[in-house]
C-alpha cells in the first residue's frame, strides 16, 4: 500500500508540474504583456515593472523562471486579479468551498436517486419498470446540464415559484464568511434564526443540486442496474433462493454489497463530470463558486485570474481522482499491482 | 424493493416540506425588510469622497442627512438638519438654524454621548474645505465634487455662532451655493465619532464604518455581495420605515430582473432598456419612468497628443453616427444630445451646431491634422450600467467599427470601476465613454464639474480640458441670480463647447426605477441618489 501511495504522490507532483508549466505558458500565450498576465498588475510605472519582473524572475533562464514561479505558487502569492485588484489566493479560498459544497450536495443526490433506481431496474430487469427507468436515465443523461438547469429555473422558479433563483441563502440572513461552507457557517453565525437560515439554505440548494445530481444519478443508475443484473445471475444467489430465503434478505445481504463494489471505481470517474457540471450550474444559479468566478474572468479578459483558476480547478480534479482511486484500493485490495497506478 | 420506493417518496415529501417550511419562516423576516438589488459596490460609505452614484445610493440618504434637501417632487430646497436659514442681502452670508434633538447612530462600534449640534456641521464642512484639517487627508484627501466646484475657495469662513446656529461666509456670490449644500455629497458627519477615532488612531474608519443621523445605520458589508443596514430607531423624522434594508449586489441586469420577478428583490437598480416591457407586462411590478437630467458622452483626453487638437476631435466626432448609437444602445429610448445640458434645463441651447455622420469629411480632417491611416487609440468603456449609458462596452464596439471605416484602430479597455477610475484620474486614457447625472437642478452642476480646469485634479473632468474662456464664462454665470442673464452666458458656453469638442455629447436618457407593488412611499429622486426613508411594505 505504501508503494502505491508513494507512486501516486510522484505522479501527482509530475502532473502538477506539467500543469504549472502549462499555466506559465498560458501567461505568454494570452494577449498582452506576460508580466501583467502573471502578476495581474497593469502599470506604466517603470519602477513597479522592474520590481515585478524581479519578483517573477521573468527575464532569467527558463528553469529558474519555472522554479521561482513554483515557489511563489507554494507561498500562496498568486498575483492579483487584473479586474478587481483582489489577491487571487483569497478569491480562490472564497469560491472553491462553494463549488465543493455544491458538488457534495449533488453527489449526495446522485447516490440517493441513482442507486435505488438502478437496483429497482436491475431487479425488475427487462420489464416495463426497467425500460421506463432506462429511458428516463438515457434522456436525463443526454440532456445538457445547462439546459435542464434552465428548464428547472423556468418551471420551478418562474412558473411555480416553489424555489428561489439564486445564491446559496437568502440575503435576509447575514451569515459571516468563516469556513466558506454555508451550512457550517450558519451554525457558527450568531444573532440569526439558525433554523430558518438552515431551512432557507436547504431550500436554495435543492434546484442546483438536483440539476447537477440528476445527470450523475442517471449514469449511476445505469451502472448499478448492470451490476445488479450480473450479481443476480450468480450461482450463489440461485443457491440462496433455493434455500428459500426471502428476497429481501437475499437482496440486502448478498446482492447489494456485491453489486455496488464494481460500481465504485466507475462512479469515481463521475466525480470529474460532476464538478464540471457543478461549475456550469453555478453560473445559472449565481452560486458564488469557481465556475462563476472563471466565467466572469473570461468575460472581463482577466488573464491572471483565468490562469490561477485553471490551475486550481485542475489540481482539485487530479486530487479527487487520486483520492477516489485510493479509496477503491482500500475497499478492494485485490485490485491491480503497483504498476497499475496511473492518473 | 418496496423500501426503495418508500425512500424515494420520503425524499420527495422532504423536499416539499422544506419548501413549505422555509417559506413561512422567511415571510416574517421578509415583510420587515427591503431588498434592493444594486448594480455594483460602493467605493466608500462617505459620499463626500466620491461622485460615483453607487456610493451615493448606498450612503447618502440612508446613513446621512444634509443641512437642507431637495424636495424630490418639485425640486425646491426644504429644511433637513437645518430647520431654517437666512441669506444676507449681498448673498455672501448664510446663517443656518439647526434642528435640536437629532440623534446619531448607536452601533457596535460607536455610542454617541451627545446629539447633533453646530460642531458636527463645522467639522463636516471643514473636512473637505480646510487642507490643514486633521481629517482632510484621511481616505485619500480627494473630495471630487467640492474640488471640481472650487467650493473651498468660495467659502471664507464656517463659524459656530452657538450650539445650534452656524454661519457660512463666502468670498464672492455663488448662485448655486444652497443647491450644492443640498446635494448627495454635502452630508453631515459626527464630530464626536471623528474625535474618538482620532484618539484610537483609526481615523480612516470614519468612511468605512460610517456614523450619521440618517434613517438607517450601517451594519455589515461583504464586497461584491451584500450590504446590511438596520433601522435607526431614534431617527428624528417621524416616518414609517422597515427594520432591515439590504443591498443585494447583482451586477448582471438580467439577473436583477429575474430576482425582481421571483420576489427575491423588492426593487432593482437600472433595469435594462431591452427588458422594460417585461416589467410593464407584469401586474405585480411597477415601472417608474421619469425624465432625468443627465448626459452620456465620449470624452477625449485633451492633454494627450493628438487629441489636444480640436480638429482631430472634430474629425472623430464626424466619424460616428450618433443616431445609430442611440438606436442600438438606448433602443431609441433617449434623445440625441447636441450639447452638455439636456433640453429640459433652461440653460439648453437648441441652435448649437451638432456634428453629423460624415466619414469622408472625417478622414479628410484627419489627413489635414496629420493622422496617418492605421493610427491606434484606446476607448475606455465605463463598466457602470447607467441610465446615461446602459451599455458602454457595446457602444465602444460600435465606435470601433465606425473608426475602422476612417482607418483608425481602436483598442477597447474594460476594467472594474475602482481600477478604471484610478487609471482614468492618472490620464492614461485616449478617450472614454462616460456620463453625468445631475445632483441638483442648477445647470452649473453640469458645466463646472465636467469641463472646468479645477475639475481635472478632482477627476470629474475626464476630458482633462482646461480653457480659460470657458472657466471665465461659467464663473461669471454664478455672479448673478438673474436667470435671463445666466441663460445668455450659458448660450455662449454651449457654442464654445461645440467649437472645441472636448467631449462628443451622445444622449440624454430617461431614468427608470422598477419595484414590487408592495413597496409604498417610494419616490423617484431626479436629483441624485435613491432614498429608502419613509418606504414601507404592504402585506
Amino acid at each position: 500500500m505504501m508503494a502505491v501511495i508513494i507512486r501516486y504522490l510522484l505522479l501527482f507532483v509530475i502532473t502538477l508540474s506539467v500543469l504549472i508549466c502549462f499555466s506559465l505558458a498560458l501567461a505568454h500565450m494570452f494577449p498582452g504583456d506576460p508580466l501583467t498576465n502573471l502578476s495581474g498588475v497593469t502599470t506604466e510605472n517603470a519602477k513597479v515593472i522592474e520590481h515585478l519582473a524581479n519578483k517573477w524572475a521573468i527575464d532569467t533562464n527558463p528553469i529558474h523562471y519555472f522554479m521561482n514561479y513554483c515557489s511563489l505558487l507554494l507561498q500562496g502569492d498568486w498575483g492579483i486579479s487584473t479586474i478587481s485588484g483582489n489577491q487571487l489566493a483569497a478569491d480562490m479560498a472564497r469560491v472553491i468551498p462553494a463549488t465543493i459544497e455544491l458538488s457534495i450536495y449533488s453527489a449526495f443526490i446522485a447516490i440517493c436517486i441513482g442507486v435505488p433506481l438502478g437496483c429497482i431496474a436491475g431487479i425488475k430487469a427487462y420489464t416495463k419498470i426497467d425500460y421506463s427507468i432506462n429511458a428516463a436515465s438515457i434522456i436525463q443523461y443526454s440532456t445538457p446540464v445547462f439546459w435542464s438547469g434552465l428548464a428547472f429555473i423556468l418551471i420551478f422558479c418562474f412558473q411555480l415559484k416553489l424555489f428561489p433563483l439564486s445564491g446559496r441563502i437568502s440575503v435576509l440572513f447575514n451569515i459571516p464568511h468563516q469556513t466558506g461552507f454555508v451550512l457550517i457557517d450558519i451554525f457558527l453565525a450568531e444573532n440569526i434564526d439558525r433554523k430558518a437560515a438552515f431551512m432557507n439554505c436547504l431550500h436554495h440548494m435543492v434546484l442546483p443540486s438536483l440539476a447537477v445530481g440528476l445527470v450523475s444519478a442517471a449514469a449511476l443508475a445505469r451502472l448499478v442496474r448492470r451490476s445488479v443484473i450480473d450479481v443476480l445471475n450468480k450461482p450463489y444467489i440461485s443457491a440462496a433462493r433455493s434455500r428459500g430465503l426471502p428476497f429481501k434478505t437475499i437482496f440486502f445481504n448478498h446482492v447489494l454489497r456485491n453489486s455496488l463494489l464494481p460500481v465504485l471505481p466507475l462512479a469515481a470517474i463521475q466525480i470529474t463530470t460532476l464538478i464540471t457540471n457543478a461549475m456550469i450550474i453555478e453560473v445559472l444559479f449565481s452560486w458564488p463558486g469557481v465556475g462563476n468566478f472563471l466565467l466572469q474572468a473570461i468575460y472581463q479578459q482577466d488573464y491572471s485570474a483565468l490562469r490561477i483558476g485553471m490551475l486550481v480547478v485542475s489540481t482539485l480534479v487530479i486530487s479527487l481522482t487520486i483520492f477516489a482511486d485510493l479509496l477503491n484500493r482500500i475497499i478492494d485490495p485485490k485490485k491491480g499491482s503497483v504498476s497499475d497506478v496511473s492518473i | 424493493m418496496n423500501t426503495h420506493l418508500l425512500n424515494t417518496c420520503i425524499i420527495g415529501v422532504l423536499v416539499l416540506l422544506i419548501s413549505a417550511c422555509s417559506q413561512s419562516n422567511l415571510d416574517s423576516i421578509a415583510s420587515d425588510s427591503i431588498v434592493y438589488c444594486s448594480e455594483s459596490d460602493p467605493n466608500t460609505f462617505n459620499p463626500q469622497l466620491d461622485t460615483y452614484a453607487t456610493t451615493a445610493d448606498a450612503s447618502s440618504y440612508q446613513i446621512y442627512n444634509r443641512l437642507i434637501e431637495f424636495d424630490p417632487i418639485d425640486g425646491k430646497i426644504i429644511p433637513s438638519l437645518a430647520s431654517s436659514w437666512l441669506v444676507s442681502k449681498d448673498g455672501l452670508t448664510y446663517t443656518f438654524q439647526l434642528r435640536r434633538g437629532v440623534n446619531f447612530h448607536t452601533t457596535s462600534y460607536f455610542t454617541p454621548t451627545r446629539s447633533f449640534n453646530a460642531d458636527d456641521v463645522v467639522f463636516s464642512i471643514n473636512r473637505w474645505r480646510n487642507e490643514s484639517h486633521p481629517y482632510h487627508h484621511v481616505s485619500g484627501g480627494r473630495y471630487p465634487y467640492f474640488q471640481s466646484l472650487k467650493l473651498s475657495k468660495f467659502i471664507k469662513e464656517v463659524k459656530r455662532i452657538n450650539g445650534y446656529r452656524v454661519q457660512i461666509t463666502l468670498n464672492q456670490r455663488d448662485s448655486s451655493f444652497l443647491a450644492n449644500l443640498a446635494t448627495d455629497f454635502s452630508i453631515i458627519l459626527s464630530a464626536e465619532y471623528a474625535q474618538n477615532l482620532l484618539i484610537n488612531n483609526q481615523p480612516e474608519q470614519i468612511d468605512s464604518y460610517p456614523i450619521g443621523t440618517g434613517p438607517f445605520k450601517y451594519q455589515d458589508y461583504t464586497k461584491g455581495q451584500v450590504i446590511y443596514f438596520k433601522k435607526h430607531d431614534d431617527y428624528w423624522k417621524d416616518e414609517k420605515t422597515v427594520n432591515n434594508l439590504i443591498y443585494d449586489i447583482t451586477p448582471k441586469s438580467t439577473l436583477r430582473l429575474a430576482k425582481l420577478v421571483t420576489g427575491e428583490c423588492d426593487i432593482i437598480a437600472f433595469p435594462s432598456q431591452s427588458e422594460l416591457d417585461v416589467i410593464v407586462d407584469r401586474d405585480d411590478l411597477v415601472l417608474d419612468q421619469s425624465p432625468s437630467l443627465n448626459i452620456g458622452y465620449w470624452a477625449f483626453n485633451t492633454q494627450k497628443a493628438p487629441f489636444n487638437d480640436p480638429n482631430v476631435r472634430r474629425a472623430l466626432a464626424y466619424a460616428i453616427d450618433k443616431n445609430s448609437l442611440l438606436e442600438t444602445v438606448y433602443l431609441g429610448k433617449a434623445t440625441p444630445a447636441n450639447t452638455l445640458i439636456p433640453p429640459t434645463s433652461w440653460a439648453h441651447s437648441e441652435d448649437v451646431n451638432d456634428t453629423s455622420y460624415n466619414p469622408i469629411l472625417a478622414r479628410k480632417l484627419l489627413d489635414e491634422a496629420g493622422i496617418e491611416p492605421g493610427f491606434t487609440m484606446t476607448i475606455w468603456a465605463t463598466p457602470l450600467i447607467r441610465d446615461y449609458n446602459p451599455n458602454a462596452k457595446q457602444m465602444a464596439e460600435l465606435i470601433q467599427q465606425y473608426l475602422a471605416d476612417v482607418l483608425i484602430n481602436v483598442n477597447i479597455v474594460n476594467r472594474d470601476w475602482t481600477p478604471f477610475i484610478e487609471k482614468l484620474n492618472l490620464g492614461e486614457h485616449d478617450s472614454v465613454l462616460l456620463g453625468w447625472s445631475a445632483d441638483n437642478g442648477d445647470p452649473d452642476n453640469f458645466y463646472r464639474p465636467l469641463l472646468s480646469c479645477d475639475a481635472i485634479p478632482s477627476g470629474t473632468n475626464v476630458a482633462r480640458w482646461c480653457n480659460d474662456d470657458y472657466d471665465q464664462l461659467v464663473y461669471q454665470a454664478l455672479q448673478t441670480d438673474d436667470i435671463a442673464q445666466r441663460q445668455l452666458i450659458y448660450e455662449e458656453v454651449n457654442h464654445l463647447i461645440a467649437k472645441q469638442i472636448p467631449i462628443v455629447p451622445i444622449a440624454h436618457s430617461l431614468s427608470y426605477q422598477a419595484y414590487n407593488k408592495q413597496l409604498i412611499g417610494l419616490t423617484n429622486n431626479p436629483y441624485g441618489a435613491i432614498r429608502f426613508s419613509g418606504v414601507s411594505k404592504s402585506q
